[in-house]
This record gives C-alpha cells, sequence and structure tokens, in this order.
C-alpha cells in the first residue's frame, strides 16, 4: 500500500501512522450547567465519539499522519477489503485549498 | 458412530470405504428456538454448550462459508491463560481447563499439546512485570513459572542468549499448561458433537437481515430464505460490524488484519510455544514440522485477509533477532486474519438493546485459545439470559460505565492492543 502525500508523493505506508476514522467529531465539553436529558445526549455523544465504530467493509476516510516525511495530518479515503486508495488531500482544509490551487489536476481519477 | 480404536480397525479391513459422513447436511426449516449465526469455533462450541449443557437441540448454526473456513483456521493454534487482569485470567482458565479434556468429550482428536507457554523478558522492568503477571496468575489458582536465563535457554536453546543478542535475555515467565490445539478438529470436532446431538449446521447461508418487531427479535433472512427464531446470537469475529449493522447497532470494534507465517517443516526444534518480549512475535513449531509465527497487527482497519509488506519484514526481523537460526528456513505460507478488535482489548459476550438478540464477537488475538469457555459462556447467556459469572464483566456496557478491562493500558485505540 502506497498513499500519496500532497507534498511528498507516493511513498510507502510504513512511512505514516495510522490515525483512526476520519468521520468522527469531537462533541462539546460538558458544562456543568446541562439537565438530566441534556447530560444524558452529552455522554451518549461522547460514547459515540471515543467508542463507536461505523467499521465498514468497503470506503472509509481515516486520518494518516505522514510522521516520517513532511510531518502533515492526511485525511485519506480507502477501501478496506481491496486496500484501494481513492483520495487523499490534507487534515487542514485550508492548506489543502492551498495545495489544490498549485496541482488542481490532483486526485482526478 | 464413535470413533474407537475397534472401528478404526473394522474400517481398515474394510479399506476404508464406509466411514459415515461427519455431519448432516441439512436444509435449513421454517422455524427454529435458537439461531446461532456464524458457523466458526465458537458458533459451534455455542450450539454444542446450549445441547450439552442447557439441553436446547432446537437450534440451527447458519454459516455463510463453509466450516473451518474462517479465523477458526486462520491463528498461530495457541492455548494459554497467562494474563493479568482477574477477569481475564479466570475466563481464559476456564477455556485451559475446558481444552483439557475436550478430544475425549468431544470423541475428536484435537491433539491438544501442552507443551508450555513462555514469554520472555529482556529488561528489568519487563521482568517486574512478569512477576507481577506471575503472581496474579497464582493467586487465582493458575500455574506460572518465573524462569532465569538458563531456564529460559534449557526449555527453547533456538533462542539467542548470548550477551551479545540484540535484546539479551533475562529470563521469562512460563506456564506450563500453556499448548496448541489443532485449530481445523475444533470446527469439525465441535460441529460433529452439535450434529449428533440433533443441532442443524447449515453451511453456505448467509444471514441477510433480521425480523425485529417491537424491539424483539421473530427471526432471520438468510440466502436460503427466511427463518423464524425466538432467539438469535451473533457470533461472527471478522464480521461482526457488519451483521449487527443489519440489526441497527454499532459497536466499539475496529476490525484489523494480523498476518501469519509458516515454514517449510523440519525436525523437532522447539516443543514449547515461545513469545519475544522486545516486539510481538510469538511462535510454534506445529506437529507437522512447520514454525507458525505472527507479529503485530498491521495498524489500520482492514477486511482484506492479506497484509502489506512492512509488517512481513518487522516480523521477520524479529523473528531472526529473537532467534537466528530461523533464518535459515523458507517461508512456506503466509496469510491474514480479520481481529475484531474491541476499544480495550477485551471480548464482548453481551446481550443487545434488542431482546432476544445476543451478541459474542471483538477478540481481538485472543479469540482461539478462548473458543470452549465463549461457546459455554455463551450459551448460558442465550439459554438462561442472564450472564454467565465468568462472562459477565465483558459485557457491552462496559463502555458506558467505565468498567473496560483493558489489558494492555493502551487506552481507545483498538489498533495498539
Amino acid at each position: 500500500m502506497r498513499l500519496d502525500c500532497p507534498w511528498c508523493g507516493p511513498r510507502p505506508v510504513d512511512e505514516f501512522v495510522h490515525g483512526g476514522d476520519a468521520g468522527k467529531r469531537r462533541p462539546m465539553a460538558p458544562d456543568g450547567q446541562a439537565g438530566a436529558d441534556e447530560a444524558r445526549a452529552q455522554r451518549r455523544a461522547w460514547l459515540d465519539y471515543v467508542y463507536r465504530r461505523n467499521n465498514p467493509a468497503g470506503r472509509i476516510a481515516e486520518f494518516w499522519h505522514h510522521s516520517g516525511g513532511c510531518g502533515c495530518w492526511l485525511v485519506v479515503e480507502r477501501d478496506t477489503v481491496s486496500h484501494e486508495i481513492a483520495r487523499v488531500r490534507l487534515a487542514d482544509p485550508e492548506a489543502d485549498r492551498a495545495v489544490q490551487a498549485r496541482d488542481p489536476g490532483r486526485n482526478e481519477p | 458412530m464413535r470413533y474407537s480404536l475397534g472401528a478404526l480397525l473394522r474400517h481398515a479391513v474394510a479399506g476404508h470405504r464406509h466411514w459415515p459422513a461427519l455431519l448432516r447436511r441439512p436444509e435449513p426449516r421454517a422455524a427454529y428456538d435458537t439461531v446461532i449465526i456464524g458457523g466458526g469455533g465458537h458458533g459451534l462450541a455455542t450450539a454444542y454448550y446450549l445441547a450439552r449443557n442447557h439441553a436446547i437441540t432446537d437450534v440451527a448454526v447458519l454459516e455463510r462459508g463453509w466450516l473451518g473456513g474462517g479465523n477458526v483456521g486462520r491463528n498461530t493454534t495457541i492455548i494459554r491463560s497467562n494474563y493479568l487482569l482477574p477477569e481475564n485470567i479466570r475466563f481464559y482458565d476456564h477455556a485451559l481447563r475446558l481444552w483439557e479434556g475436550l478430544s475425549q468429550e468431544l470423541n475428536y482428536n484435537l491433539m491438544v499439546s501442552q507443551r508450555g507457554a513462555l514469554v520472555v523478558f529482556h529488561t528489568p522492568a519487563q521482568r517486574d512485570a512478569a512477576v507481577r503477571r506471575g503472581n496474579a496468575m497464582r493467586l487465582e489458582g493458575v500455574d506460572a513459572v518465573l524462569l532465569d536465563r538458563a531456564g529460559v535457554l534449557k526449555l527453547a536453546p533456538l533462542i539467542d542468549g548470548s550477551p551479545r543478542a540484540r535484546f539479551p535475555v533475562l529470563g521469562g515467565l512460563f506456564q506450563p499448561r500453556g499448548g496448541s490445539v489443532r485449530h481445523d478438529a475444533v470446527a469439525w470436532g465441535f460441529a460433529r458433537a452439535a450434529d449428533r446431538r440433533g443441532i442443524d449446521i447449515i453451511q453456505n447461508c448467509e444471514v441477510t437481515g433480521f425480523r425485529i418487531e417491537k424491539g424483539r427479535v421473530r427471526g432471520v433472512e438468510t440466502v436460503k430464505g427466511p427463518i423464524a427464531a425466538r432467539r438469535a446470537g451473533i457470533v461472527v469475529s471478522g464480521r461482526s460490524s457488519q451483521v449487527t449493522a443489519l440489526a441497527g447497532l454499532s459497536l466499539p470494534i475496529e476490525s484489523h488484519v494480523l498476518q501469519c507465517f509458516v515454514t517449510e517443516p523440519v525436525k523437532p526444534v522447539l516443543d514449547t510455544v515461545v513469545s519475544f518480549g522486545a516486539a510481538h512475535f510469538s511462535v510454534v513449531q506445529s506437529d507437522r514440522g512447520g514454525i507458525v509465527f505472527n507479529g503485530d497487527l498491521d495498524g489500520y482497519n482492514s477486511y482484506a485477509q492479506r497484509g502489506n509488506l512492512h509488517t512481513v519484514a518487522s516480523v521477520a526481523s524479529a523473528a531472526v533477532s529473537f532467534m537466528p537460526g530461523l533464518a535459515r528456513l523458507r517461508l512456506l505460507r503466509h496469510w491474514g486474519g480479520i481481529n475484531d478488535m474491541t476499544m480495550d482489548g477485551s471480548p464482548i459476550i453481551s446481550r443487545t438493546p434488542i431482546e432476544g438478540l445476543y451478541f459474542n464477537g471483538g477478540w481481538c488475538y485472543g479469540g482461539f485459545k478462548a473458543t470452549p469457555a465463549s461457546g459455554w459462556t455463551f450459551a448460558h447467556l442465550i439459554a438462561t439470559g442472564e450472564p454467565h459469572p465468568l462472562a459477565a464483566p465483558f459485557t457491552l456496557s462496559r463502555f458506558e460505565t467505565g468498567c473496560v478491562i483493558d489489558e494492555s493500558g493502551t487506552g481507545p485505540h483498538p489498533g495498539r492492543h
């Protein structure tokens, strides 16, 4: 498996560290002011964020860290059955837009 | 028929032409009391213990592929109960005690070989951890012996014990009752024993959906048509998230690939199970002579049953730094198995929010050795509706309550357990 890092180009997967499901959003920290129902909803949100995973057999969006290269965090869209990589972008949207502007053909099939 | 020396002699005289089939191959009926989804080692063990311990035989085991085609045939055949946390020690030692009499009970030779399981340590800190683990085991009445360097090298002379080794050996924690089991015989042995008690084992029968009414399971949809059932057990490690998703449940599980390897067969050189302390590497010599070993997970979600080359390289380097003699051997085969890794590294045997629907999975690396205890406790849960005391800590709700069982202390990072 090779990942096409937007800065560094195609590199072997052992230069990268897997960072897990990129589909999760960190919930707001509990503020202690919530009523009982709201507090329960906050606990559910944290349970979902920390522990529950869709774990698809197929396309997944996940974080990878290019620890052995440029040090950027990437979002990789990958097939968990075939290991095919569909798309790699920088996790920082602003930096990703800058890379796209530099190389508009990137990630086109 | 019962397998015996007499039966062997009778069939030998007849030229081995009249051995009866191991199993019936029934078509599914329209309804059962209980369906078990997944005909792997754990599913078949569950079916067997439903019949043996609870006299429930109106049961179908539904298997998508064929018996022995999944993880029960893809592991490295090791059994042991050398854990640290009491919940794990008790559970896995129950499995080990069941393994000890299982060939006789099932009347099927599982080739249970208690050749011992040795974990080697290389630093003073690892020695302290091994002493602590050994004491935790002995407190639970489980055998554990602390060995010094000489003791380790006497047991496994293949290990590089020289002071110039990359990771010098300080000693090891040895469990004499650990060992290995012929893994595919486990599937066939449990299947035959369950079949003989009247349970239908249905192969090539994928479950495609659940019938759920008012929060209660009423049956399953399969490629061979609908099957009504009062109770259903999902036991499909490697595909847990997909099958539970059919019932609208999401799990604290990620699926990862673990690669295993076997070399060409050689004469006996290693008569115990050995784990390297400096990297993730476990090795056993099969009865046929192949050196069977595995390393770490590849480290990313995968259902591919094959891994990447960098893991092959790191496992090979661990192998030759620990046992330099292995460098002379050629690999015969290597393969991947899909491990359903939970968020705390411990399995799940639990009720679900849907009444009558039970879940068993998330076995991480520990599935094969647990097979009989997994079946024993899951059958208890399905039959009585109450968790077996040994499996009660492994409930799905532990992630909500905070009572996680995190043996390695790595937190909710399933790829690192």
